[in-house]
């Protein structure tokens, strides 16, 4: 560098800021708060849109939308009790499987039994269990699942058809294979969490349990279980919203019946799948409707995610 | 009880409590089993089903008509990249810059917390609500009618959240002094963000955005009332984003419910195209994270 170069930076480094420099910075300061806000206005105008949307069944409707069971685009007469009991029902067939095996799974990837090496494998393969698109289940279960829960469920069906779960021979689609492929998709939210809660629990809790005599087994029952308690329960909750919100698995395997029925081998419906199956044909009052049960949807998920996300954060806050 | 253990301290292999905790051990590995076992399935269907139908006439070829053998889905690909390229457009700057926000200038106050409080809850909302909203903000209102700008809409909501949580954690991850250092020297705050922090963390936002796009290119609930769906090609002029518009996961669905099996096998093949995007991008992820700058 010659010397002018040398007293040319001198002169920028002591000249003044541009204003327009000034305005700039400050001016992309703004926008990444506009940004920021952008999403909470997101977040309610989705709530709002929606209500407006439902608004005419609403006034139509009432609370009576609660109580009926029917749905009826050709009289315009609608309800969600049986959609509401399809989408809970099938949730918790969902749980009940995925409860034990992702709480298993994550005990089994949270302690030493195998090499690390082979256990980030595992964690990725469960990862990709998450990252398959939903139709893709969809698909999967019309022509792979569903087969294998028709078999079994006739099974069900003749031998302990006294059960008024299983007092219907299957029809092939219905609450049965959906709440089994709901299972699949909500295994690996699951797994991550309680596997997190397992690993973030201090060393010397194990240490202590192990010292007093107690073995790997006693301790994982007796000490972490029980500590990472809370966290695992978030993550419950998590799936329960995820499951409850699931529509493509759903709508294609669960058989879009909206007659209520005990037995979890006869079709059912969820909101999700209500939605999904009828709204690009409706017209008039059905699409208020349909908007009405999708609101119905949203409070019920945003409900059960600020219950996960108060329980995870309790969680983090006690150990960090 | 006790007396009977002194004096040995040799593991007693036919103790209850060992038993449990032999058996114990295997369950908890069976649930490992149990749980692979879906993943397992899928993909060898997917991949038996969807390679036998793997030729260029998928690439470059209409769907056929209901009953007709042959024919591809050239167009639902190409609507997928339409569909998908909108929605990076709307959540990628709306995204990266709010978690600017959340990381760079916020402070960690209260409405920084709330944001981050609001991106959860909007990573829970169903996809298909995201598919109500872009159908009432757009459609219904008759702002643009069934579209790919619809449809773009409503996955760019579902974006959203994905990619503020993986850019706020990746700008976490900066140190703090090389920000120190880039003020330190003089720089702007807009400097020391865009040519400094940004750049530091691109390899955790290109990850985040990936994932995101290609979650976004499995979502069929939003799409079927915005995007609807066409048996030809997309019309690539401003005013075809504005019409409907064929895209790989609608395809799947459609042709997965009807009863002919050349649409059953496209469905397949469609899945196939899917999941080799979701493999494939999760693996580049996994190797780019590998990576750290700092």
């Amino acid at each position: 560098m010659t010397q002018s170069d040398y007293s040319n930076t001198d002169k920028i480094m002591m000249g003044e800021r541009s204003p327009l420099e000034k305005t700039f910075d400050q001016g992309f300061r703004w926008l990444t708060l506009g940004f920021a806000i952008s999403i909470g206005l997101i977040l309610i105008s989705i709530a709002v849109i929606i209500a407006v949307g439902a608004f005419p069944a609403i006034k139509q409707f009432n609370f009576s939308f609660f109580t009926n069971s029917n749905w009826n685009p050709v009289t315009d007469e609608y309800g969600v009790i049986a959609v509401i009991y399809g989408t809970i029902v099938s949730s918790l067939i969902s749980l009940i499987i995925a409860i034990p095996l992702g709480v298993g799974a994550a005990v089994f990837l949270s302690e030493d039994f195998i090499p690390e090496q082979i256990r980030t494998v595992l964690v990725f393969l469960v990862e990709l269990l998450a990252a398959i698109p939903s139709v893709v289940y969809g698909l999967w279960g019309i022509f792979v699942l569903i087969p294998i829960t028709t078999v079994f469920g006739t099974w069900l069906n003749q031998n302990f058809g006294w059960f008024p779960l299983f007092s219907s021979p299957p029809a092939g689609p219905g609450m049965l294979p959906a709440g089994i492929v709901l299972s699949i998709m909500i295994l690996p939210i699951i797994i991550a969490i309680s596997r997190d809660s397992l690993a973030s629990l201090p060393p010397d809790l194990r240490q202590a349990s192990l010292g007093l005599g107690a073995t790997r087994w006693e301790t994982i029952f007796r000490v972490l279980i029980p500590a990472a308690i809370s966290g695992i329960m978030g993550g419950v909750m998590l799936a329960l919203g995820r499951a409850m919100g699931e529509t493509m698995a759903a709508t294609m395997i669960i058989g879009n019946s909206n007659r209520l029925s005990i037995s979890i081998l006869d079709p059912a419906n969820t909101i999700a799948s209500l939605i999904a199956n009828q709204f690009a044909e409706a017209s008039g009052l059905q699409i208020s409707a349909l908007m009405y049960a999708g609101l119905v949807l949203m409070l019920l998920t945003l409900i059960v995610n600020i219950l996960a996300e108060y329980i995870v954060n309790q969680v983090k806050a006690k150990y960090e | 009880m006790i007396t009977t253990t002194i004096g040995s301290l040799k593991k007693n292999s036919s103790s209850p409590r060992v038993i449990l905790g032999t058996v114990m051990t295997g369950l908890s590995g069976l649930c490992m089993i149990l749980t692979l076992i879906p993943l397992i399935a899928v993909l060898f269907f997917v991949f038996v089903q969807g390679f036998s139908r793997l030729d260029t006439d998928l690439f470059t070829q209409l769907p056929p008509p209901p009953g007709l053998d042959e024919g591809g889905l050239a167009n639902a690909i190409i609507g997928t990249l339409v569909v998908v390229g909108i929605a990076v457009v709307i959540a990628v700057p709306v995204g990266v810059l709010a978690a600017v926000y959340l990381s760079e200038f916020s402070h960690g106050n209260k409405f920084a917390t709330s944001i981050r409080f609001a991106t959860n809850v909007l990573s829970g909302v169903p996809s298909i609500i995201a598919g109500i909203f872009a159908f009432g903000l757009l459609v219904s209102s008759g702002i643009v009618g069934f579209s790919a700008i619809a449809g773009g809409v409503a996955l760019a909501v579902l974006m959203l959240p994905t990619i503020i949580r993986t850019t706020d954690e990746a700008l976490k991850i900066v140190p703090q002094e090389i920000r120190w250092a880039a003020l330190g020297v003089g720089a702007y705050n807009y400097q020391t963000v865009l040519k400094i922090v940004l750049p530091a963390a691109l390899p955790g936002i290109v990850t985040g955005i990936t994932l995101a796009i290609a979650r976004a290119a499995g979502e069929t609930a939003p799409l079927i009332f915005t995007a609807l769906f066409s048996n030809f090609w997309p019309n690539i002029s401003p005013q075809g984003l504005a019409e409907p518009i064929a895209t790989l996961s609608v395809l799947v669905y459609n042709f997965a419910i009807l009863p002919f099996k050349p649409q059953q096998e496209l469905a397949w093949a469609g899945s196939l195209i899917l999941v080799l995007l979701v493999l494939g991008t999760s693996i580049l992820a996994r190797l780019a994270t590998r990576r750290k700058v700092y």
